[in-house]
């Protein structure tokens, strides 16, 4: 069985706080997951907000399975309480004073079914989440990854039509995170309306979206799959959550003058015009002597400005022209005697540069 | 200049125990705090103890019953928890009003509900005679409309104990309402619950506690009123006559008997305070 789900979600609006404004415009597909991400400020809570009717939009409309639930041009409105919407939010909210099972039967009693009824749909949900075990609980007896469940619960057991998750994992420990994030998986694949999951950790949004829009003050700054984002950033914020070197620069089919100085020889790739180029950090290299030339591979001089230990290796921050982030062995770090100020050469291979047209704004 | 270790102190082991427990510096209190905090004990503390000492405690139940004091505290028992009632009724929706509504002239309408906190309760009263009296612009009408008196009755102490008792709820519960989370009001909204639904399945029970507290606080003050109802009813035995007032007539002809009714009143404050100890006295300040 699969959980009820109706048409799709479309937001085209404008969300005006003070000086902020969220100026936002997408479509969700039925069973399809939207990850947002976004640095904090962003305005991928508001955007929850927005869909969920907690906060009224500015100018737009808001729309589910072609019934409108905001219009500001028409001034239609469709209360918080009267949307199809189930919501899981960033704390999860249960109520503190219910057990896990009132906590479920919360929205089925609120939406009209009598106590038994709603008792009834309440264990029925409580089963599929594997909490039966729970049902006695208060939430202040249950682990991060129970309450987690718990408010997925709550929300599905309204039989929501659009499913709203504001940050579902993130009050959670590293430890279970993984597993958790697992099994959100397995519910999300079940759910068959259209899923907002606003985040701000990448590995989540790959994971567990479709597809996916990166948020940046209050504007779309780039969408696409999971993949494609990851693998050609649009912004400096994505790079540097995907752990990317980003360069914006001009192409002209055989080489990219870099805008902040220095260029790349990427024979054949193919572009004109403005484009990106990502670099991971492990695909530089870093030598004391200046490389021997090659047509395939461009070398720069650098200086390093900073080390970082990470787990296994060492992250360099190194100035030149173009100034980068590279990941060495801690083995390296010692035979090069790499120290702040240390000056080195780097390098990379054409192959190992991805170069992208810069379509979208950037920032 | 160069700092030096000062003379050692002596650190008992208990003691080495405790501050490592709780953490911090010494906690002794400096000297000129210490006088005037024990003054201050002495002086709260003495009244009480004088009437500890001088009750009739051989002839307790004479004293009691000698006089109208079991129909004093029936009366007031059950006056001060009809106003308690009625405070609740229509002081919890007005504190909720005052705490998730703007509207113009709120703040007017705070400082008026909760003048009766600061108002001297004779002046209550006085007001009260002059509003519901049965000469005043409302007790007027109540009279030739339906014959209906209503000072110097039980209706005028329950409405003068709800007078001066009310505001204490409402500022109480107002309080809760304003700190409360109101995540889970929304939370709520998006689970479907009309606004009422809210009120009644979140607002309260997650103010519950400030609610008891209230509710408690409102009881006890209505229990010790005493200027705002001798004004407007009076004091008949029976009728108007409760504790406080009763305590007051008997320290006159029977002190013995005044003194045993302060004991029960006393009694009763004990309960009361110790019902509230969870809930409002170990949260600190609240107004």
């Amino acid at each position: 069985m699969r959980y009820e789900g109706g048409g799709g979600l479309t937001v085209d609006a404008e969300v005006r706080r003070g000086d902020f404004t969220l100026a936002v415009g997408l479509a969700a597909a039925p069973g399809q997951v939207v990850g947002v991400l976004g640095p904090n400020g962003a305005g991928k809570s508001t955007l929850l907000s927005a869909v969920a009717g907690l906060t009224p939009i500015s100018s737009g409309r808001i729309t589910l399975a072609g019934q409108v639930l905001d219009d500001a041009s028409t001034g239609a409105f469709v209360e918080p309480a009267g949307r199809p919407v189930g919501f899981v939010f960033q704390n999860y909210r249960l109520f503190p004073y219910l057990t896990v099972a009132e906590n479920v039967a919360f929205s089925p009693r609120a939406r009209g079914l009598g106590r038994r009824a709603a008792k009834s749909a309440a264990s029925h949900w409580l089963d599929r989440l594997g909490l039966t075990d729970l049902a006695g609980r208060k939430p202040g007896q249950l682990s991060g990854g129970q309450a987690q469940r718990v408010a997925l619960a709550r929300a599905l057991a309204g039989q929501p039509a659009l499913l709203l998750l504001d940050e579902p994992l993130s009050a959670l420990d590293a430890g279970t995170r993984l597993d958790v994030q697992a099994e959100l998986k397995r519910h999300l694949a079940d759910f068959t309306g259209p899923c907002l999951l606003v985040t701000h950790d990448p590995l989540e949004a790959l994971v567990l979206a479709d597809t996916l829009l990166v948020l940046e003050h209050g504007r779309i700054a780039q969408e696409g799959t999971p993949a494609d984002v990851a693998r050609r950033p649009g912004t400096e914020y994505v790079a540097k959550l995907v752990g990317l070197n980003l360069y914006a620069g001009h192409a002209d089919g055989s080489g990219v003058a870099l805008t902040e100085g220095g260029a790349f020889i990427i024979p054949d790739h193919g572009q004109h015009g403005d484009v990106f180029v990502a670099v991971r950090p492990s695909a530089i290299v870093v030598s004391a002597q200046r490389p021997t030339a090659s047509s395939a591979r461009n070398a720069w001089p650098a200086r390093v400005a900073g080390l970082t230990l990470l787990s296994d290796r060492v992250r360099l921050d190194l100035h030149g022209q173009p100034p980068a982030l590279v990941d060495v062995t801690p083995a390296a770090v010692a035979e090069l005697s790499l120290d702040p100020g240390s000056q080195v050469w780097l390098t990379a291979k054409a192959t190992d540069l991805e170069v992208y047209p810069r379509d979208r704004q950037s920032g | 200049m160069v700092v030096t270790p000062a003379a050692p102190s002596r650190l008992t082991a208990r003691q080495r125990t405790r501050r490592a427990a709780r953490g911090g510096a010494s906690r002794s209190v400096p000297v000129p705090l210490l006088a005037p905090a024990l003054i201050a004990v002495a002086f709260l503390v003495l009244p009480l103890a004088g009437l500890l000492i001088r009750a009739p405690w051989g002839r307790m139940g004479a004293a009691l019953s000698g006089s109208d004091a079991t129909q004093a505290l029936v009366l007031s028992l059950w006056t001060a928890s009809v106003s308690t009632v009625i405070s609740l009724v229509i002081g919890v929706p007005l504190a909720w009003v005052l705490a998730r509504t703007s509207f113009p002239g709120q703040r007017l309408l705070r400082a008026l509900v909760t003048l009766p906190l600061v108002l001297p309760p004779v002046v209550g009263g006085v007001a009260l005679l002059l509003a519901f009296g049965r000469t005043g612009f409302v007790g007027r009408l109540l009279d030739s409309w339906f014959g209906l008196t209503i000072p110097f009755t039980p209706i005028a102490v329950v409405m003068a104990e709800t007078f001066v008792a009310m505001p204490f709820l409402i500022i109480t519960v107002e309080g809760a309402l304003r700190s409360a989370d109101q995540g889970f009001e929304e939370a709520a909204a998006t689970l479907g619950a009309t606004r009422m639904t809210v009120f009644r399945r979140v607002t309260v029970p997650l103010i519950a506690p400030s609610l008891g507290a209230g509710a408690v606080l409102c009881w006890a003050r209505a229990l010790g009123e005493f200027g705002a109802t001798i004004t407007f009813a009076g004091s008949f035995p029976g009728q108007t006559e409760t504790m406080p007032i009763a305590v007051y007539y008997a320290l006159e002809n029977d002190p013995d008997a005044a003194i045993a009714l302060s004991l029960v009143l006393l009694v009763v404050s004990v309960v009361v305070l110790v019902s509230l100890r969870d809930s409002w006295l170990r949260r600190g300040p609240v107004p």
